[in-house]
């Protein structure tokens, strides 16, 4: 397998790390005047998600990690697992409950999500910023009532339920900002 | 846009006005500026650090000779002293392979000068009477003075003279440093300089400028060996805001001593797998024929701008960092 040494150290450098694929997040090299460098490393854990510091003594090499970043489009889940599909190769990814778990309830289908794959299977699912989706089920909102502040929950068709403004209908469309889960605007069809 | 400064012109400013304080300083102090080359036939020896190498092909070099960039002005000024200029200074940049990051890059800029008949204790006094005056704009407290002892004892909670590998490996798991990759077992200095580096000299130098003398004698470099104490060697670091700004020295005037410690660095690089470079003979035969019982000390001027503009980052007080030269 191919490896990195120190001086190739940098941002979003993909590597194993006590067996599981890692991002390298923050790279400082550090030497004092009459002594030998290191190279002080951040790394988020692919897998766990957790961040780990390791300090590395300059020239050695650490193995490189095959993940890549890709955009493929989301077909449909089966329940069990959520297919995704390159457009280009037209090749099909399934990645189970675990690997979606956050992006599940922004998942529209046809829509182009970035998913990393680890030596070709899914590690995690990333869903587009913003995604547009339908309101379900929520209280009645007053006719006209585009004044009034005030919020009310509202369940959007993949299941996800969002606080969204007392004027928002049941059948409405509206687009929520994946990162913070938070209601953007109404969307007319 | 990469033809641009990095920098800014206020950075520009305060660059010319440090510059001016230092030669005003000096000068005042009587101390003579001057130029030695940044070019040399001889290297470092020293294996944590490499010189750039060039070729010089013209009139006397048919075939070209070898020639190396200067780590540091420290061998010709030496020779200067030895054929009696006194007190000398020297502003210059410096060049050493592989080293860039947030506070290093390959060509800086050093302020380096020698005190004959001063000991490295008067000598950190006249650092520390510079310092003030190049960053008084800093609201700096009273001075701090630590042995390299000290200092392990307070933040590292060891006697660096006397822990064994065991301990100094135990000590760096507990600050978290757990499997430094690379790093073998019976490394003691390297465990002492990671313990120093990252446990120990980020708390140094906090809003005050902290001193740490009386190095352990496999860390000499230079320096002199404490004749009342084997153990350490006469060297002192100067620390502001964690950043190491000087390193300074009561100056080894022994030719055999010298030679020797040279010769040991050579062998270490062979060890290592690194190139063989060759040693100044011409320092040798400056030190046979007598240098002054002199301190000296060689301080980053960068740095020194970056703590005094609040710049967090090397490149921002260089016209144009290495990626942009």
């Amino acid at each position: 397998m191919a490896s990195y040494s120190t001086n190739e150290f940098k941002r979003g450098l993909k590597v194993m790390l006590d067996g599981d694929p890692a991002a390298i997040i923050e790279n400082e090299f550090v030497k004092p005047g009459k002594g030998q460098a290191f190279n002080r490393v951040k790394l988020r854990n692919l897998k766990t998600g957790r961040v780990i510091e390791r300090t590395f003594k300059s020239g050695e090499s650490i193995e490189a990690a095959d993940v890549v970043e890709t955009e493929m489009q989301y077909l449909y889940n089966d329940g069990e697992a959520w297919h995704f599909m390159d457009q280009e190769t037209f090749e099909q990814v399934a990645a189970d409950e675990i690997v979606v778990a956050d992006a599940k309830p922004w998942l529209k289908e046809q829509d182009i999500c970035t998913i990393t794959l680890w030596n070709g299977a899914p590690l995690s699912v990333t869903p587009p910023n913003h995604v547009i989706l339908k309101v379900v089920e929520t209280e009645p909102g007053v006719r006209g009532d585009t004044a009034t502040g005030g919020n009310k929950p509202a369940t959007l068709e993949t299941g996800a339920v969002v606080q969204v403004p007392l004027f928002v209908n049941e059948g409405e469309l509206i687009k929520v900002d994946t990162r913070t889960g938070e209601y953007v605007s109404r969307v007319r069809e | 846009m990469n033809w641009q400064p990095k920098t800014t012109l206020q950075v520009l400013q305060l660059r010319a006005a440090l510059l001016a304080q230092i030669r005003g300083f000096f000068a005042a102090h009587h101390v003579l500026e001057v130029e030695t080359p940044i070019l040399s036939s001889a290297a470092n020896t020293d294996p944590q650090v490499e010189n750039f190498t060039t070729t010089f092909a013209g009139p006397d070099a048919a075939q070209g000779r070898q020639l190396y960039l200067h780590t540091s002005p420290e061998f010709p000024m030496k020779r200067l002293l030895a054929a009696g200029s006194g007190p000398v200074y020297q502003i210059c940049k410096v060049f050493r392979q592989g080293e860039a990051g947030r506070y290093h890059n390959p060509e800086f800029t050093m302020l380096e000068w020698y005190r004959p008949g001063f000991s490295h204790h008067q000598l950190m006094d006249e650092v520390e009477q510079l310092t003030r005056l190049l960053l008084a704009q800093l609201d700096l407290g009273k001075s701090e003075y630590l042995s390299y002892q000290q200092a392990f004892e307070q933040y590292a909670g060891l006697d660096p003279h006397q822990a064994n590998c065991e301990q100094l490996i135990s000590c760096a798991e507990q600050h978290g440093l757990k499997g430094v990759t690379g790093l073998a077992k019976q490394d003691r200095d390297d465990w002492l300089n990671l313990l120093m580096s990252h446990v120990i000299q980020p708390r140094l130098g906090q809003q005050r400028l902290t001193f740490i003398f009386d190095y352990p004698a496999s860390q000499a470099a230079l320096a002199r060996i404490c004749p009342t104490n084997p153990l350490v060697a006469e060297r002192f670091e100067l620390f502001l805001q964690g950043v190491e700004l000087a390193n300074g020295f009561r100056e080894l005037t022994d030719a055999a001593e010298q030679q020797r410690r040279f010769l040991e660095e050579l062998q270490q690089r062979a060890h290592n797998g690194q190139t063989a470079t060759p040693m100044d003979e011409n320092l040798l035969a400056a030190l046979n024929y007598g240098l002054p019982d002199c301190a000296g000390v060689a301080v980053g001027v960068d740095r020194l701008l970056m703590l005094s503009s609040g710049a967090s980052e090397i490149s921002e007080v260089l016209s144009f960092p290495i990626g942009r030269a």
